[in-house]
Order: C-alpha cells, then sequence, then structure tokens
C-alpha cells in the first residue's frame, strides 16, 4: 500500500492533506528555505530555531471514514489536527476539504466552512461553564444565527442522540467527565457536519467509559456516515476505532494503514514496539486468519462476516472451524481455532 | 590627615553637583507653564465637561431623593448582594452618618466615587481588553499604568490644577487617573486567563472574535473584571481626602477642615464616614463579583 492513500475508491477525498507542514518560533522563513533543501528537524532547529511540529505530511480520507491519527505527545498530531480546519494556518502544503483549498479561505469563508461542514470535539471538552448543557450544544447553531427556539429544538435533538436530554437544563459542572463529552458531541452533531475532528476525546475519561464512548461513536458514525479524524495517544483506541490508522512521530507519519496492516506488517521499529502489546484478537478481523485452501463441507459450517474480530469468535472456534463470508454472502474461506491462534499470538512467541 | 583632606577634596571634583546643579525642576516647570498649559488648556478644559454633567447631575440625584428612601434602597442592595447581616451594617451606618450630620457629606462623596468608577469602567475595560487581544498595546500601556499607580498623587495634584483649575471636577479627575490601572490590569489579566481551549472551541464554531468576545471571554473574566471594579472603587474612596485638597467637598473636606483646625473629633468623625462607606461599597461589590449574589438568586427562584 502506497503511503497515505485512501483505499479502492472512485470517489474523490472529503480530505486531502498534501506535504502539509506546520512550524512554530524562531525565523520561520528561514526554516522554510531549509526545508525546502531536505535539512533534518535537529538541524533546522539548531539553525533558525523553529521548532516543525508537522513535517511535510500528506494523506487522503475518503468520505465516511474513520482516519485515527495515533501518536505519543508531542508528535504533532494535534497540530496537524488544527490544520485541517485552520485553527493553525499551515507554513507548507495544501489542504482541501473537498477539492476546495481552505488555506486560501478568507475568514468568512473558514467561518461558514466551520459552521457547515467541518467541526470538532476537543480532549477537555472546552464547554462553556457558565451556560446550560442546552446552551452549549446549541452553540455553533446561534453562531449559524439561527432563532432560539429553533437552535433548542435542535441541540434537543441532538443531546437526544447522545442520552443526554433529561440534562438539557443544568449546568456542566453538574455532569460527570463521560457526560461532558457527550455534550461536547451533541455540540458537534446538531451542525450535521459532514466532516468531524475529534483531538484525544476520550483522553480525559476513565477507561470503562471510554471504552463505552467508543462504541457509541462507532454506532453513531454507522448511523451517520460522517467522516471521522481522530486524534489518539492510545494504540489500542486507533485500531479499535480506525478504518485507517496513521502511526505519527516527530511530525511525520511512520505507517498508514488498515490497523491489520499496522499489527500484522507494522513499517518499522517504532510502530512493532507499539503493536507488541496489542491483544491482536481484538483488533484482527477473521479474514485476517484466513487459511489458503477450502475445508471439504465448508457449506455445513456455520458463516461470520470477514470482519468480524476474530476475539469475537474465539469461543465458537473452540467448536470448530468456521465460515468466513464477505458483504454479499459470498465464501471467503474457512478459519480454524489453530489459524487464529497463530495469528493472534504476539510476534516471536509463535 | 591633609592627606586624607586633599583625597577627599580630589574626589569631589568627581560629584557633578560641585559644578553645577541639573535644573531638572526648571525645565519641567517651564515646560508645563509655558507649553502643556497654554496649548493644552483649552482640550483639558473640554474633557472636563462630560465628567462635570455626570457628577452634578449624580450629586442632584442622590442630594435630592428623600432620605428614607435611599436608606431603604441601600438597604435591599446590601441584601440583595450578601443578604440581612450587610443589610442591617448598611443601614445602621447610614443612619448613624446622618445622625452626625454627615449625609449631605456622604452623598457628596458618594457621587464623586460613583463617577469617577462610572469613567474608569468606561475607560478602563476597553483599554484592559485591548491590551488581552495585543501584546503590543500590553506593552505600551505597562509603563503607563505602572506610572499612574507608583507616582505620588500629590505630584499631579499641580499640574491638575494649572490645567483643570481647582474644584470638584479636577478632584474626579485626579481620582480616575489614581484608580483606573488596577481595572485594566485585571480586565487585562481575567481575559487573558480565559482558558485557551475554549477561545479555540468558539473558533472552531464559526465564532469571529467579536462573539468570541461576548459569548466566551468576558462572561469568563467577569469574576476576575469585578475584582478590578472592587479594586478601583476602593482606590477612589482613598482619595477623597486628597481630593478635598484641591477643592472637592464631601467626607473628604470634613477630614482636612478637621486637621486645618486641629479638631480631632472633626476628622475622627468623617475619617470615619469614609472608612463605613468603604466597608459597605467593598462588600457589596465583593459579592457581586464572587457570584454569591447571583447564587442567591438562582437559590431563590
Amino acid at each position: 500500500m502506497t503511503e497515505g492513500t485512501a483505499p479502492e475508491t472512485a470517489t474523490p477525498p472529503r480530505i486531502r492533506a498534501a506535504s502539509v507542514s506546520k512550524l512554530f518560533g524562531g525565523n520561520r522563513a528561514e526554516a522554510r528555505r531549509l526545508i525546502g533543501e531536505g535539512l533534518d528537524k535537529v538541524e533546522i532547529l539548531r539553525r533558525t530555531g523553529c521548532t516543525i511540529a508537522v513535517n511535510d505530511i500528506s494523506f487522503d480520507v475518503a468520505a465516511g471514514e474513520i482516519f485515527v491519527v495515533m501518536g505519543l505527545s508531542g508528535s504533532g498530531k494535534s497540530t496537524l489536527v488544527r490544520c485541517l480546519n485552520r485553527l493553525l494556518t499551515p507554513d507548507a502544503g495544501r489542504v482541501e476539504i473537498d477539492g476546495e483549498d481552505i488555506c486560501a479561505a478568507d475568514d468568512d469563508r473558514l467561518r461558514a466552512l466551520r459552521l457547515e461542514k467541518i467541526t470538532m470535539v476537543f480532549q477537555h471538552f472546552a464547554l462553556l461553564p457558565h451556560r446550560t448543557v442546552a446552551e452549549n450544544a446549541a452553540y455553533g447553531l446561534k453562531m449559524r444565527g439561527m432563532t432560539p427556539a429553533a437552535r433548542r429544538e435542535k441541540a434537543h435533538q441532538a443531546l437526544e442522540a447522545v442520552g443526554l436530554l433529561p440534562w438539557a437544563d443544568r449546568l456542566p459542572s453538574d455532569l460527570s467527565g463521560g457526560m461532558q463529552q457527550r455534550v461536547g458531541l451533541a455540540r458537534a452533531l446538531a451542525l450535521d457536519p459532514e466532516i468531524l475532528l475529534m483531538d484525544e476525546p476520550f483522553g480525559a475519561l476513565d477507561p470503562l467509559i471510554r471504552q463505552d464512548m467508543q462504541h457509541e461513536l462507532i454506532e453513531l458514525q454507522a448511523r451517520h456516515r460522517t467522516t471521522i479524524i481522530f486524534i489518539t495517544h492510545d494504540l489500542n483506541e486507533a485500531l479499535t476505532l480506525g478504518d485507517r490508522v496513521a502511526v505519527m512521530k516527530d511530525g511525520r507519519f511512520s505507517q498508514v494503514g488498515t490497523p491489520s496492516e499496522i499489527v500484522l506488517a507494522p513499517a518499522d521499529d517504532y510502530v512493532s514496539a507499539f503493536t507488541r502489546e496489542i491483544d491482536r484478537a481484538r483488533v484482527l478481523p477473521v479474514s485476517a486468519a484466513l487459511r489458503g485452501s477450502m475445508v471439504e463441507g465448508a457449506e455445513s459450517l456455520p458463516g461470520v462476516p470477514a470482519d468480524t474480530r476474530l476475539s469475537a469468535v474465539l469461543g465458537q472456534l473452540g467448536q470448530g472451524p468456521l465460515r468466513v463470508v464477505g458483504r454479499d454472502g459470498a465464501l471467503k474461506g474457512v478459519v480454524t481455532a489453530a489459524d487464529a491462534a497463530a495469528i493472534a499470538a504476539p510476534p516471536g512467541k509463535g | 590627615m591633609a592627606l586624607l583632606d586633599s583625597i577627599t577634596s580630589a574626589a569631589d571634583v568627581l560629584r557633578p553637583s560641585a559644578h553645577a546643579i541639573l535644573p531638572l525642576d526648571k525645565w519641567i516647570q517651564s515646560a508645563v507653564r509655558e507649553w502643556l498649559v497654554p496649548v493644552m488648556r483649552p482640550t483639558f478644559r473640554a474633557m472636563q465637561w462630560p465628567v462635570a454633567k455626570v457628577m452634578d447631575g449624580l450629586e442632584a440625584v442622590l442630594l435630592g431623593v428623600p432620605f428614607i428612601l435611599l436608606l431603604v434602597l441601600a438597604g435591599w442592595v446590601a441584601w440583595r448582594a450578601k443578604g440581612a447581616w450587610l443589610s442591617a451594617f448598611t443601614v445602621a451606618s447610614l443612619l448613624l452618618l446622618e445622625w452626625l450630620g454627615l449625609w449631605a457629606a456622604t452623598m457628596v462623596t458618594f457621587a464623586m466615587i460613583l463617577t469617577a468608577v462610572a469613567f474608569c469602567l468606561v475607560i478602563g475595560i476597553p483599554l484592559g481588553i485591548l491590551s488581552a487581544r495585543s501584546d503590543m498595546w500590553e506593552r505600551a500601556l505597562r509603563p503607563l499604568l505602572d506610572i499612574m499607580q507608583t507616582i505620588p498623587s500629590f505630584v499631579y495634584l499641580v499640574p491638575i490644577v494649572m490645567l483643570f483649575g481647582v474644584g470638584m471636577v479636577p478632584a474626579v479627575i485626579a481620582t480616575i487617573i489614581f484608580a483606573l490601572p488596577p481595572l485594566v490590569r485585571l480586565t487585562n489579566l481575567g481575559i487573558r486567563q480565559v482558558n485557551r481551549e475554549l477561545v479555540e472551541a468558539g473558533r472552531a464554531f464559526g465564532s469571529t472574535p467579536r462573539q468570541i468576545l461576548w459569548e466566551i471571554q468576558l462572561p469568563l473574566a467577569m469574576r476576575t473584571i469585578m475584582t478590578g471594579v472592587n479594586q478601583t472603587l476602593m482606590l477612589a474612596l482613598s482619595m477623597a481626602v486628597i481630593g478635598a485638597l484641591i477643592g472637592a467637598g464631601g467626607l473628604g473636606l470634613t477630614v482636612y477642615t478637621g486637621l486645618g483646625r486641629l479638631d480631632v473629633g472633626y476628622a475622627t468623625i468623617g475619617g470615619l464616614g469614609i472608612v463605613l462607606m468603604a466597608i459597605i461599597l467593598d462588600r457589596i461589590t465583593e459579592a457581586f463579583g464572587s457570584g454569591d449574589a447571583a447564587r442567591r438568586r438562582r437559590k431563590r427562584k
């Protein structure tokens, strides 16, 4: 797979980032010139005092895709996501939303884009403490210039979707962290966005709440087919949610691929260091364990969809092999307990 | 010994004052007298006009309204702000001041303070917003505020008298200069302290800078700004006596007159009036600033 291109799609990408770079501090003009000369990050910092937060990154995201950027703090992932709605303006490169170069957009156009198309959920929720839950959820609608009655109704719908309608007239401080982030999500969903940027949205939540929120997000996404850019520092979360995952380090992508590709074929030592600790059965689909050859009498075996996670069928596999079928119901192959165990075992042990 | 003396006198050659005194005071004197006053006087006289209007209006209202009505009103405001105790204290204090024959003086001082604070709000909050939004403004204003806060007010009383004359209005203007800095500083600080992520969220949800100011920054900075208002009020009160030096009336004049006659009793009751007023105004504005008043209102709903 070539780096950063969306998988098997004919439609134009919803988001395209082309050679995006973002610098902070120092002599940025000089730093840009040195980047052009191909100098590395450390040398540029020494010569110009510029930190390169995002270094020449390119990728496409297809409509309806969940694209996860995973990286540790300081990897530049939050900076990257802020370039996509131009909270930060890239120092080099282009960002296109549905083919429109947003780096060329003026303030009015940017505001329109943020209200109609591309919205955001923040790590620490960023709710207004002096406004009620409903008023917070209606914030974007108010900025759109909607009447109070209309935006209240729309905000209530959004709160209903995240299960918080009974709390509409409370203040955010009355709510738990998980509930506050649902308000943040409702505020974004109230705008019916086509693109949702999520900057470590579950990073501040307890592990259990976090899992619930992940599942809810997957359900919401299945219903609305929103394109999601999801930032996280947690590889498990990245692999659970992502249609594709980009592993980011020092302002660059180390690898971009499907969760299976990341786990089964890590591009370098950095990525494989992360994947070693992963519960592979929870990440890999049964199709990853497919046996090349057909087993006699496969038709009579119980069938599972190809994208089911291995962990979900381990119990069934104990009773015998399973037939794996594609979305159209066509037979793709057969998986056995031994195959599953082999592929789910951590590298170096089996 | 003779050696030591000759060394000392030789060293004295290095002291500039042995040759001539730098006449900086004369230069300032002539600059103010020959340039600032004649050239700028009409401008400054014009600046007096809005202050005079507000001051006269307030004074007329406060002295015109029946005593009992003001007493009830003050008690009610104190009760809304903080509760029964402050309300009782306020009513008792005002009754005492009336009994002491200081009612008119109290109202004159109150009108002065209100006028000065009103102008501080109109000037200080926009300046605070400006310096919160631009580092350049902050850098430009900071030394000015430092000077306003540290220069002894006696120093600028003289040029103020030269430019504005004597009376209530010049005293109010001196008070504005003295009381303005904390409001500018705390407005700036309050806005700058608003969580960055919240401002970012405002931008991400399509707000204009003006909407971010009104929807996010000012409401969240309100507590700090109210602390600034409280500080400004207290500084303004502390100028009441100094204002009397250049012709202001009110409780400050009571103190000043007592001082001139060496009448300790008279000076003390004037001072008592100022202290009582300071306590009442401080508690009320502090309650509004800390959100006590809003909480009480919500509870009652």
